[in-house]
């Protein structure tokens, strides 16, 4: 007797259509990443791609598994020695060559669907490395041809490439709706559940927590936007608007360090006077703990903490973009009271350096405060100091060199300088660093800071009155704080074009996208945990919490994919042509007469019915009959009688 | 063993709602549709959930797109299968005789009535080959279902399964169809060359009517299980309108009588088998021949119908 054991079913041998389909899919899904793959994983993938395509013709060419064992290992070997690290770029380019080695052995129906599987997950990828609009587009055609590929894997009879095409793209918008819900619904987890590489972020700028002579100078070389700012009532001056970030204490040669957190300084008191400004800040990921603020927060966002200068930090490093709320005060008195040791931090410096400098500060020694700060800044406004963004390099005594050699410098020269020589005069100060300014975007009504606003600034602490901002590049530049940066360096083309004012037009176009960009961000890539309960709590006037939002994110599914079934099998009325059209005007004239046609009776017989009715309009009827059925029924039948009929039918009237 | 019987496939399969049909056919209504994943599926979703995964762990807002996307893709696939083929009427129409160890080929109407065409829709007789076609909208597409045989007698329909996986092989969708359709299964010819004992019948070469012979050409007929090969018109038969065999005309000198007793050595079966051979060459030779059962005897003669009727009664004998 013959084994039954195995069920025959329908045996899936792969056709070389269906080869090329895969590949024509991994293929796309390969090529939107093509900029963040090293160039010889593209080619090696490529190739591989290639040497698939030729073994669909000639089967012998298939490697057999020695061969892509070796291939496997030199792959291994090449991304060891290209890639420093295990990181978010070593695992894409491996990915991407396991999928291509994959293709590359691909005979039965299970390693085509785990090929095919891989590519969708190579596209879900695609926003680790940008989440931008135009990635989000980049990401559409190869979705909808790798469920194309699934679909003709399905088919069992070959279809047009325009049908299999089409139907994928109506399964994907058929999905849009049940996606749209999880994304507004799906409770989001804040992320990361594990250690997350290093390089995922090697992206990011920002400011740094030291200072070095140049390196301000080069992030303002940087358009990005570092932040925007959302303010509730009217927008602040410019020359009010200095985003304090990390304060400096510490200098030590070239450097100028931030203490570390963990000094135990008591926290500066805060005196505040006249009316808060609130706003509402998107940060720009930078993999750093600053929460930029207005000079001096009052208000902090709640996840935060403040250090004792009044630096906002976050919990830990900036690595989504994120929104917070804070108020502030322009107008304050900060740390009124000075204790010793904050005493010896803010007035050290390392000996044996820049003995000019030194020299001249012991020569104010004898002066008061105010005095100090007068005559260092009188010194930078009358001598020849020149604001520019290319300071020529500093030599072994970078103050010294500054100030009494090239005298040309950018803000980080001229707050470390002045910061600097105040210590040596014997009065205590710090330096602040952070952005100056920002540029409000008319569309939206909020303010754009960039890269190029960084700055650096002065705090000196004055009996009495604590710790008072100076800003020596102001005395240098004074519309680099008045105006902004494209208006304190108008010959520089070293500054991006957002800064400049060279090009108003285009300037006005890439505000609008700007503020397209804005929304995006706030409302596609924001929309993180706290934002989603936010959102969502405001748009039901409720605190809801997470099980609540599986409650209505279950719901929700349910009554689309009701709404959904409904269309899918609503049987759809059969299509009228035009002489169906025309003949059911006609039937609804003689429904008031009671006139109906019985469903097996034809237009002819239906005519004969009527005609015994309405006996003196005997011709129009017989004739609307034999229009209609020539123009159903005969081949051949000419435009006249279409418009011969249109013309009978309007004419007719059954009183 | 109560614990291995639902190890059993017949244990569980009797659980399943199953399509009966009535004056032969079948609705598949909404409740009689299974779905389960596929692996396939299962490989979809364990990608899913390493994007999920991803998408947490990074906090990208993109990738939370890609992932319910292609979550609700494939909770689309699953409600599109389902709707592939539900709704669907199936007629079992017949199936003609054939003999034991031969494929019956039954004649099957797959029809939608809900105005959608339906790709991918396979369908099988329990353990024999599955067959898959489309059917347009609002069409009729027969459709042929190899069953296998083994022995001979009325076979009854095995349960027929109608699956599909379309359109993104993420799902499986069935339902199966039980028809009170039988198939007459005619014995196995034995493979013994030994011709019957010759014992002319005398009594019944006087019947003059012209019989079926080798003699002259008399027209074609449609070709029948048994017809020898060599009759096949070929030339005929490549007017893809079926198979013909030529009829010959001739005077059988005498009638063949097939008798059980010839048989006597053998056991039941074989008796069986090599009477159904003798039957088969009898016919094939054009001779007239009757046959001599425990239970019946047909008196000679060589029709159509005859030649059938001899091979249900050795389909049917019972010891």
């Amino acid at each position: 007797m013959k084994s039954l054991a195995a069920k025959p079913t329908l045996t899936p041998v792969l056709t070389p259509t269906q080869l090329i389909w895969l590949m024509a899919s991994l293929g796309l899904a390969l090529a939107t990443h093509v900029l963040n793959l090293p160039i010889w994983v593209t080619i090696a993938s490529a190739f591989f791609g290639a040497w698939r395509f030729a073994a669909i013709k000639n089967p012998r060419l298939m490697p057999n598994r020695w061969l892509l064992v070796l291939l496997s290992v030199l792959m291994g070997l090449g991304l060891l020695l290209t890639t420093g690290q295990f990181g978010r770029d070593a695992s894409l380019s491996l990915l991407v060559l396991m999928t291509a080695l994959k293709l590359l052995e691909t005979k039965k129906l299970r390693d085509y669907m785990l090929t095919l599987m891989l590519g969708y997950f190579l596209v879900g990828n695609l926003f680790l490395f940008n989440q931008s609009m135009a990635t989000f587009g980049l990401s559409i055609p190869p979705l909808i041809l790798l469920t194309a590929t699934l679909i003709n894997i399905s088919l069992k009879t070959p279809q047009s490439f325009v049908f299999i095409a089409k139907l994928a793209a109506k399964l994907l918008l058929q999905s849009v709706p049940v996606m749209l819900i999880l994304f507004v619904l799906f409770p989001r987890i804040p992320g990361p559940l594990w250690g997350i590489p290093q390089d995922a972020f090697s992206g990011m700028t920002g400011l740094g927590d030291s200072l070095q002579f140049g390196n301000i100078s080069q992030l303002t070389q940087n358009s990005s936007i570092a932040f925007r700012v959302q303010f509730q009532g009217t927008t602040p001056a410019n020359k009010q608007l200095y985003w304090r970030g990390p304060v400096l204490w510490h200098q030590d040669g070239r450097q100028w360090l931030s203490p570390s957190q963990n000094i135990g300084l008591a926290p500066e008191t805060l005196t505040t006077q006249g009316a808060p400004i609130r706003y509402t800040i998107t940060l720009e990921p930078h993999n750093r703990l600053w929460l930029l603020m207005l000079d001096m927060p009052s208000i902090i966002p709640p996840e935060a903490k403040l250090s004792h200068d009044y630096s906002v930090l976050a919990s830990a490093p900036v690595r989504t973009r994120i929104r917070y709320s804070g108020e502030s005060f322009t107008t304050y008195k900060l740390g009124e009271t000075l204790n010793e040791r904050e005493r010896i931090l803010s007035l050290q410096i390392t000996e044996g350096e820049n003995p000019r400098t030194i020299q001249l500060g012991q020569s104010l020694q004898h002066l008061s405060p105010q005095e100090k700060i007068n005559a260092a800044l009188t010194m930078f406004r009358q001598q020849p100091f020149i604001y520019t963004l290319k300071p020529p390099i500093a030599g072994e005594n970078p103050v010294d060199d500054f100030l009494f050699n090239t005298k040309k410098g950018f803000c980080e020269h001229y707050a470390a300088s002045f910061v600097y020589l105040m210590r040596a005069a014997g009065l205590p100060a710090r330096i602040v660093t952070g952005y100056q300014g920002g540029e409000l975007n008319p569309n939206g009504n909020y303010l754009i800071v960039r890269q190029s606003d960084a700055h650096a600034w002065a705090e000196v602490w004055l009996q009495g009155e604590g710790w008072v901002r100076v800003d020596p590049t102001a005395a240098v530049s004074p519309e680099r704080v008045e105006q902004g940066i494209g208006d304190a360096l108008r010959d520089s083309d070293a500054l991006p074009l957002m800064s400049r004012h060279d090009f108003p037009l285009l300037k006005k176009a890439l505000l609008n996208w700007d503020s397209i960009n804005n929304g995006w961000n706030q409302w596609v890539l924001g929309y993180d945990d706290k934002k989603q309960l936010e959102f969502l709590s405001k748009l039901s006037g409720k605190n809801l919490k997470e099980s609540d939002l599986v409650f209505w994110m279950m719901g929700a599914i349910v009554l689309v994919m009701l709404a959904t079934s409904y269309f899918l099998f609503k049987q759809s009325k059969p299509k009228l042509n035009a002489a169906q059209q025309l003949y059911t005007q006609y039937l609804r004239k003689l429904k008031p007469l009671n006139l109906v046609p019985n469903s097996n009776e034809g237009a002819h017989d239906f005519a004969l019915r009527v005609t015994a009715q309405l006996p003196q309009q005997e011709h129009a009827i017989m004739a609307i009959a034999e229009h209609f059925n020539a123009l159903q029924y005969s081949q051949n039948t000419n435009n006249g009688a279409l418009e011969a009929l249109t013309k009978l039918i309007k004419n007719f009237n059954p009183k | 063993m109560a614990s291995l019987a639902i190890l059993n496939r017949s244990y569980w399969q009797q659980w399943f709602r199953v399509a009966k049909t009535s004056q032969n056919i079948a609705t598949l209504n909404p409740r009689q549709i299974y779905i389960v994943p596929t692996r396939w599926g299962v490989l979809y979703a364990v990608m899913l959930i390493l994007l999920l995964v991803g998408s947490i762990n990074y906090s990208l807002s993109l990738g939370y797109y890609v992932t319910f996307l292609l979550a609700s893709l494939g909770n689309m696939a699953m409600l599109q299968t389902w709707r592939n083929l539900v709704h669907l009427k199936i007629a079992v129409l017949h199936a003609k005789p054939v003999f034991a160890g031969d494929t019956a080929q039954v004649l099957t109407h797959i029809s939608d009535s809900k105005s959608r065409a339906r790709y991918a829709i396979a369908a099988q007789l329990e353990e024999n080959m599955a067959v898959a076609y489309d059917i347009a909208s609002d069409a009729t597409q027969a459709v042929i279902l190899p069953l296998n045989t083994l022995q001979r007698g009325w076979l009854a329909l095995p349960r027929l399964t109608l699956y599909t996986e379309f359109p993104l092989s993420l799902f499986h969708a069935w339902a199966y169809v039980d028809s009170p359709l039988q198939v007459l299964v005619y014995p196995k010819p034995s493979d013994n060359p030994t011709a019957p004992p010759q014992s002319a019948d005398v009594l019944n070469s006087g019947n003059s009517q012209i019989h079926r012979g080798d003699d002259d050409f008399d027209g074609h007929k449609t070709y029948q299980v048994g017809d020898a090969p060599s009759r096949i018109d070929w030339k005929a038969s490549s007017r893809g309108i079926g198979l013909y065999s030529k009829q010959y005309s001739g005077n059988a000198a005498a009638s063949l009588w097939i008798d059980w007793a010839f048989t006597n050595s053998l056991a039941f079966e074989a008796r069986i088998s090599q009477m159904t051979k003798w039957v088969l060459d009898a016919q094939a030779a054009q001779q007239t021949y009757g046959l001599i059962l425990p239970n019946l005897t047909l008196t000679p003669n060589n029709s159509e119908a005859h030649y059938h009727q001899a091979l249900t009664a050795l389909a049917l004998l019972q010891p």
